[in-house]
């Protein structure tokens, strides 16, 4: 089948216990770009699944869906890989989308390659750009060999072309809760997952407040010599009410958990204002926090990615440095 | 039980660079290891074994060097080694690399388990794992970080951004592990030893019976348009100068500035 046979732009709109995830916003928002770019002909739609999703139509309309596709069966309800694969594949196959994106979630990413290999098309992973070139081609770019590299991948021949898009990457419309749309219901046939069950679930507990929602952030990576200075830096953090993280090597060496990890393979952040010490800026470090308000960085070498973004910096010795920033700050504050 | 546990070659490094002159990848000089993450895969089929008994089968694709890793494999404990190696499976992306390993798979057979890392750390894509279920009308579970065999289950905890999730997930099954969930054992002397004797079999794609428009490049529906370093100089930055002292002083100046404080 010829490639013109595949129109709209999807976005799969995940939700679980009817909350969506806030990247379908983000999504949505993009696709009104890509199909500006693309002509225009392209509904912008969000595809929903679960067991009475259609009252989730209107919030998706307040945030950019032209159409929603309400997917339903009672063993939709939970989550779980084949039957969601499998009533995908069947509505994809009943209205084919031209391009499908994802979040690049847990979900998404369980989910999203079960459908590409049903469908036998391309599934681009976690893409932190999306865009259309000069001849009409959807372009998507990742980071790749731990950041350093980008690629611009494209799905020529088959389709959809799918893509899960990294969160937190596209802003989001402003809600217009007055949007109007169009509603499609599906009552799929689709059976339960006798095989997988969910047998239970227990909220992590967190120290501090989760760092994509702080506003301050003191981040430390592969140059801090010990877990000692790093101490120092959450020292540093608590002065300034803000969060420590830090990049890769840190949580790899499991001074610190995942969860504190800015960046591609962690947590997307854009706080007001982030000190990166001892980090020197992969790709996959840098697409995590460049969309900071004030990026200030301390690092030994003069010569490192980090200074591209940075506002303000300091090639310093951040061991010498971090104890008299402390000191200043405390002497300020009558501490 | 037999278990398969997939691993990956990759570069031990995060730094690796184009060359300035052609924009291909330079992998010269490059040490290339086992996947970190497939290591964890590794050390849960051992553990799995070591609880319930059984047989752990490595299988990896790539070129013929890509042994090494399941040279690594066998000296932590695998008991035999499958290396997909052809150069028709060459220029894969990740439906027409999942493709032949769900055939290696199958043609193993009769596996109870198959383990993957939760992604590998050079592309990252996570989608291998998946793959392999889907081809194999398994069911999956993603980012497992503890996992125990009990009548002919596995009841698997998942490590999600905001909870544990435990899934009772009957087999056969495919999981796929985060770094959470052990510590990968090192090879032994007399492992390394016992590594040379065991049954090691090198397949390609016919080996395989793959269908041809289905692995490599041609059966590759996504493709690398370019490959580039990231934009350079996005923002101004005003240096602060002097000691210590100095620097500390107009630091905490600019955050005032800044409202920060």
């Amino acid at each position: 089948m010829s490639n013109e046979n595949y129109t709209g732009i999807w976005v799969y709109a995940e939700q679980e216990d009817g909350n969506l995830s806030e990247t379908v916003f983000e999504l949505l928002a993009k696709s009104h770009d890509l199909k500006a770019k693309l002509g225009g002909r392209d509904d912008v739609t969000a595809v929903v699944l679960g067991d009475d999703v259609e009252r989730l139509a209107d919030t998706l309309f307040a945030y950019g869906a032209e159409k929603v596709i309400a997917v339903e069966n009672d063993n939709l309800k939970f989550y779980s890989a084949r039957p969601y694969a499998r009533a995908l594949t069947d509505i994809c196959n009943k209205y084919r989308p031209s391009i499908f994106l994802f979040p690049a979630s847990p979900l998404g990413r369980d989910l999203a390659p079960r459908v590409m290999c049903e469908l036998l098309t391309g599934l681009t992973a976690d893409a932190i750009d999306l865009d259309i070139d000069e001849d009409g081609v959807f372009v998507q770019t990742t980071p790749n060999f731990g950041g350093n590299i980008l690629s611009h991948i494209c799905i020529r021949e088959k389709r959809p072309q799918m893509v899960t898009v990294h969160p937190k990457v596209f802003e989001p419309f402003k809600p217009d809760m007055g949007a109007k749309g169009v509603l499609i219901t599906e009552k799929v046939d689709v059976e339960a997952d006798d095989c997988y069950t969910v047998i239970g679930s227990e909220k992590r507990v967190f120290e501090g407040c989760p760092i994509a929602e702080s506003s301050v952030i003191v981040a430390g990576g592969r140059g801090i010599k010990s877990k000692d200075d790093l101490e120092q830096l959450r020292e540093l953090a608590n002065l300034l009410g803000g969060e420590l993280a830090s990049s890769r090597p840190l949580v790899d060496n499991g001074w610190l958990p995942h969860e504190k990890q800015i960046g591609q393979s962690g947590t997307t952040v854009k706080p007001d204002f982030i000190l990166n010490v001892g980090i020197s800026g992969s790709v996959q470090y840098l697409a995590g926090m460049q969309k900071a308000k004030c990026i200030m960085s301390i690092n030994n070498f003069a010569e490192a990615p980090i200074w591209d973004v940075s506002n303000y910096g300091a090639v310093a010795d951040y061991s010498k440095l971090i104890p008299a920033i402390i000191a200043e700050i405390k002497a300020r504050k009558g501490l | 039980m037999k278990i398969l546990v997939f691993v990956k070659q990759v570069p031990d490094t995060d730094d690796v660079k184009l060359d300035p002159k052609t924009g291909n990848l330079m992998r010269d000089g490059v040490q290339s290891i086992i996947n970190p993450l497939d290591a964890n895969g590794v050390e849960t089929a051992l553990e799995l074994k070591e609880q319930v008994g059984g047989t752990v089968i490595a299988v990896s694709m790539g070129p013929p060097q890509a042994d090494d890793v399941l040279k690594k494999a066998l000296a932590m404990g695998c008991d035999e080694s499958v290396l997909i190696s052809d150069r028709a499976l060459g220029g894969a992306d990740t439906l027409a690399t999942g493709y032949p390993l769900a055939k290696a798979a199958a043609k193993i057979g009769d596996y109870d388990l198959i383990i993957c890392g939760r992604h590998a750390t050079d592309a990252e894509t996570a989608q291998t794992g998946p793959i392999i279920a889907a081809f194999l009308d398994i069911p999956q579970v993603t980012l497992v970080e503890h996992v125990t065999i009990e009548d002919g289950c596995a009841i698997c905890r998942r490590l999600l951004p905001d909870r544990y999730e435990t899934v009772k997930v009957k087999l056969p099954a495919l999981i796929t592990v985060c770094s959470e969930i052990n510590s990968p054992r090192y090879p032994t002397p007399l492992n390394i030893m016992k590594a040379l004797k065991k049954p090691r079999v090198v397949w390609n794609a016919k080996d395989l019976n793959c269908r041809e428009d289905m692995i490599g490049a041609a059966g590759s529906p996504s493709s690398n348009k370019k490959i580039f370093e990231p934009p350079k100089r996005m923002a101004e930055t005003k240096y602060f100068r002097g000691d210590a002292e100095a620097m500390a002083k107009a630091i905490v100046d600019t955050l005032e500035a800044e409202k920060i404080i």
